[in-house]
């Protein structure tokens, strides 16, 4: 077991490293990061030479992604223009965890930078998936438990609707019924910029109200999804033959249902799950722009709209590394759910 | 001897796309204890879903049992609520499966799956369970059972799974033990294995076994009385002595001078059956037989025939015809 | 007198047997089975007459015509879906928006499918070396969520694509950009599955028999077994146009998509939410043609998934 632990690290090695320099390529013409550093000011030519120099822009591709992989401080970079390398670099490189500085916020380390934001967004992520794995939870094993009946039809076409709809048409409805209709009608509303009330300040209720809509959001078409996949999933299962052996040995309902058939269901459940963890990142970024949610995928957006290359280039490997990791563990959780992989034969 | 199952005229159908599938229509018999009766019959001819009908384990819907009575020790189980029939599942009537591969739940061990039984049923502590789940494993001749018990199905092997069932049925000392071809998915040689230890138990205990099965050599080995099932009917049902050396339903006959036997002359055609068994998906009308029966009359295509008595010693056949002479009885 | 031996039955017995449907037939009964394909195959239709049909009762030009004294205008007799912030009409720009989001949702899928069945095709048939770097990059890509990729390659090309004119309509350059964005971050899914069939498809007696004939390599991915994959390959490019329309709405929506003037409704949707209470209009009917559309190929696509696959149970 812990072997194949191991080897599946040692797999994600090599992908990270893979990814890294096809998202380097990519970035690499990003646009002009040295206008963006320069604010509104035209820089002036020894000023835009000096910064090309400095941050090793004038290199090659490849020699900009080994500094970016391990630094330059082990090199010489020429700073003064006369065409001897002679300061010595200060970029430590990934590898040994410097990201290296925003270009947007100037010499802020982009760990930094990435770290006032994330928290925001892992909030928004986390409770998603919890009313997403609960809700789905319910919603797909009562559907297979009544199948065929009236309820079961109604909500079939409820989560196929849901799981076409695009996420912003989901965030501006909800924008529009929970808050603006709500208002219109006198009831209580929701809020629907921000995490908190300037007004009242960032305390534990005013974020929780504030989360709910981009959280229902998020939630909403993951949650038909999987709501579709358990209880596909638990219908399988259900009609398998070892079921049918433990209904024969009048063992009662729920103990059929939560131990035979719902542990063997599990194991793909798990699989999507952890699987799909970490891509709800990728929901967060349309989220968090109509909901003007302070997280990191604002943060992607607006610096890539800048050029920032070191934030993003952040942001992109962290989101690679949670990637690999969450499918590492994924794997991890599943061999040693499943008993044929734990005790093989 | 008494009789501990009456099944009257039971009739199953599903409910499919394509149609109403009917698939048992009108069967009748019985099982006393202690006996073992066989049920032969081919693919689809409706002997699981019978027995599948008297536990009520057949899904609803699709399917629905449309009529019948299933007398069990005197209390009609069709009438019961499924929570009444837990109570009979497992502890006075066991199942055994085809297919022990995928009847065994993969992720439970199979201390777990046999001691659940004794625990609903019996209401053993963890401790005694385990404890009668080893005597079991040892019945059925599992070796070194004290520590399979924690072992996954996956690390048996296929006749060593179909023993664990078998203990698993026998756990709560039930008085009818279904067998729904427990042997057909093994090696002849398990297969033989199998049987034996049935026959061991069955004496042993006295437990009443019916045991489905299209093989007619394992009925041979194990029936007191055997059972014919063509087309979702019962077409003869006989002693199994009587059975072989007397066949009077012309599908019987039939079937048994279908098989290759050692001792006939080797350069005779194999004796087959023409065509193919009805349509499910269409009511039954007239004998289901009679578009193969090599002695059928005009009546056989309208009216279908009930099981009579031949002969003396308990020999039902439901057919027009004497096969002996042609002529309708 | 006669013996009832002599009465051979005269029923035959193929007039009680079921009879034997070919599996066109069969494949054609599930899918009608399914008629909420059949629905979702209707409504597609009606959304493409509605956007390419209705193209020849509004012109173009008409379509990006602004006049901002009529600006967020509510659906009206003259403007049945309101006017957008700086007059135009919706309506119009909806009829022209789905042309765009429809021939992107397309044109995009046959990028992603060619360059699936490429990449799977190879690698599944060749396996070793090229299985291994191909599977890695397709890996590495699949492990970057889709968003980010679009963001980053939309950012990368942006710009450098020039216009193009297309059946009498000038296409910004970004439209082509963002087929083969989207095309371009899509086909990993179709890869995998297509080197799949092949793992399995290539050890088969037909291959062997074309290769001891002297089959070229070549030939025999093409003619022979890819034909025999067909069938995931059409569920999978069916749903990937939903995506494709989904994922342009989505890069218009923050932006990075297809420029105005010319529409889509992806970016009909652009800045919606700053006019969130002033003028639902301006989001609700781009928002509600996206969702019938994707929701429409959805049925389709389910449908099409059940009758063409063989394995699965419900006839």
């Amino acid at each position: 077991m812990g072997r194949y632990i191991l080897r599946r690290f040692l797999q994600g090695i090599p992908l990270l490293f893979i990814i890294s320099i096809i998202l380097f390529v990519l970035m690499m013409n990003m646009g002009d990061p040295i206008a963006t550093m320069g604010g509104r000011t035209l820089t002036r030519p020894e000023d835009r030479l000096r910064l090309t120099r400095q941050l090793g822009l004038d290199k090659p591709i490849y020699i900009q992604y080994i500094y970016w992989l391990v630094g330059n401080d082990w090199a010489k970079v020429d700073l003064n223009g006369d065409g001897i390398a002679e300061s010595s670099g200060t970029r430590h490189g990934i590898l040994r965890g410097d990201f290296g500085t925003s270009l947007v916020n100037r010499g802020v380390p982009v760990i930094q930078v990435i770290a006032e934001r994330l928290p925001n967004t892992l909030l928004l992520m986390i409770a998603s998936e919890i009313v997403v794995i609960i809700g789905a939870l319910l919603v797909g094993i009562y559907s297979a438990l009544r199948q065929y009946s009236a309820f079961d039809h109604f909500l079939t076409a409820i989560l196929f609707v849901g799981y076409s709809m695009p996420i912003f048409f989901v965030g501006l409805l909800s924008m529009y019924i929970f808050s603006v209709l709500f208002k219109r009608w006198g009831l209580p509303y929701l809020p629907t910029v921000g995490m908190f009330d300037p007004a009242v300040g960032r305390t534990f209720g005013q974020v929780v109200l504030h989360m709910i809509l981009p959280v229902l959001t998020m939630s909403f078409v993951s949650f038909a999804s999987y709501s579709r996949y358990i209880r596909s999933t638990m219908l399988e299962v259900m009609s398998q033959d070892y079921i049918r052996t433990a209904k024969s040995k009048g063992l009662p309902r729920a103990t059929v249902l939560f131990i035979h058939a719902l542990k063997n269901a599990s194991l793909p459940i798990v699989t999507i799950v952890g699987l799909d963890l970490p891509f709800l990142l990728g929901g967060a970024v349309v989220t968090e722009r109509i909901f003007a949610w302070p997280g990191t995928g604002r943060l992607f957006l607006d610096h890539v709209a800048r050029s920032d290359l070191p934030v993003v280039m952040g942001i992109l490997m962290l989101i690679a590394f949670a990637v690999v990791v969450f499918q590492i563990i994924t794997d991890v959780v599943y061999a040693w759910l499943d008993p044929r992989i734990r005790f093989e034969a | 001897m008494t009789t501990l199952l009456d099944v009257k005229d039971l009739k199953t159908r599903f409910h499919t796309p394509e149609g109403t599938v009917y698939a048992v229509n009108g069967i009748s018999f019985h099982v006393d204890e202690g006996e073992t009766l066989a049920v032969v019959g081919e693919s689809g001819c409706g002997k699981s879903v019978s027995m599948m009908s008297v536990l009520q384990l057949i899904l609803v819907p699709p399917g629905e049992i449309a009529g019948g009575k299933v007398i069990y020790r005197g209390q009609d189980l069709l009438k019961k609520t499924e929570q009444e029939m837990e109570s009979i599942r497992g502890k006075e009537v066991a199942m055994i499966f085809q297919d022990p591969m995928t009847s065994l739940n993969p992720v439970l061990t199979i201390g777990r799956q046999i001691c659940e039984s004794l625990r609903t049923h019996l209401g053993l502590d963890q401790k005694a369970a385990e404890k009668r789940a080893v005597e079991l494993l040892e019945l059925v001749g599992i070796s070194d059972p004290a520590n399979r018990l924690g072992d996954f199905p996956h690390q048996f092997s296929g006749g060593m799974r179909q023993r664990v069932m078998i203990a698993m049925a026998l756990s709560c000392n039930p008085s009818l033990l279904i067998a729904d071809e427990p042997t057909t998915a093994l090696d002849v040689t398990i297969q033989a294995q199998i049987v034996e230890l049935v026959t061991k138990i069955r004496n042993t205990v006295h437990m009443a076994v019916i045991w489905i099965t299209h093989d007619l050599g394992v009925v041979a080995g194990i029936a007191d009385r055997v059972m014919v099932m063509y087309a979702g009917f019962i077409v003869e049902e006989a002693g199994v002595i009587d059975l072989y050396e007397n066949p009077c339903h012309p599908y019987t006959s039939a079937l048994l001078g279908a098989l290759p036997r050692v001792d006939r002359r080797r350069d005779r055609r194999l004796k087959s059956i023409p065509g193919a068994p009805p349509s499910l998906l269409m009511e039954p009308h007239g004998c289901p037989f009679s578009t193969r029966c090599e002695v059928a009359v005009e009546r056989c295509k309208s009216e279908n025939p009930s099981l009579t008595p031949v002969g003396k010693n308990h020999h039902n056949i439901a057919c027009w015809i004497d096969i002996k002479t042609g002529v309708a009885r | 007198m006669e013996s009832a031996a002599d009465h051979i039955a005269v029923l035959t017995p193929d007039d009680l047997e079921t009879p034997p449907i070919s599996l066109r037939q069969l494949t054609w009964r599930r899918f009608r089975r399914h008629k909420l394909a059949f629905v979702g195959a209707v409504v597609l239709m009606m959304l493409f007459v509605y956007s390419f049909g209705g193209a020849f009762f509004v012109s173009e030009d008409y379509a990006n015509f602004n006049d901002t004294t009529i600006s967020l205008n509510a659906p009206s007799q003259i403007h049945p879906f309101g006017t957008d912030a700086i007059g135009r009409d919706i309506l119009a720009r909806t009829i022209y928006g789905g042309q765009i989001s429809l021939l992107i949702g397309m044109t995009a899928v046959i990028v992603e499918t060619v360059l699936g069945i490429l990449v799977g095709a190879l690698a599944g048939y060749y396996g070793g070396v090229v299985d291994n770097i191909l599977m890695r990059i397709t890996e590495a890509m699949l492990n970057i969520p889709e968003i980010f990729l679009l963001i980053v390659m939309a950012k990368f090309f942006g710009g450098k694509i020039p216009d193009i004119i297309f059946f009498g309509r000038v296409l910004s350059g970004s439209v082509v950009l963002i087929v083969l964005i989207i095309g371009g971050t899509a086909w990993m899914y179709l890869a995998r599955i297509v080197r799949a069939e092949f793992l399995s498809l290539k050890e088969r007696d037909f291959v062997l028999a074309a290769r001891a004939t002297g089959t070229r390599n070549t030939d025999i991915i093409f003619m022979h077994i890819l034909p025999n994959c067909l069938a995931p390959i059409i569920v999978t490019a069916t749903l990937g146009v939903a995506n494709a329309i989904l994922t342009e709405a989505y890069i218009s929506f923050l932006g990075l998509g297809v420029q105005p003037p010319t529409a889509t409704w992806g970016n009909m949707l652009d800045s919606a939410n700053n006019y969130l209470e002033s003028a639902p209009w301006l989001w609700i009917f781009p928002g509600l043609l996206i969702l019938l559309t994707v929701l429409s190929i959805n049925f389709l696509g389910d449908g099409l998934r059940d009758a063409l696959d063989p394995r699965s149970r419900a006839v």
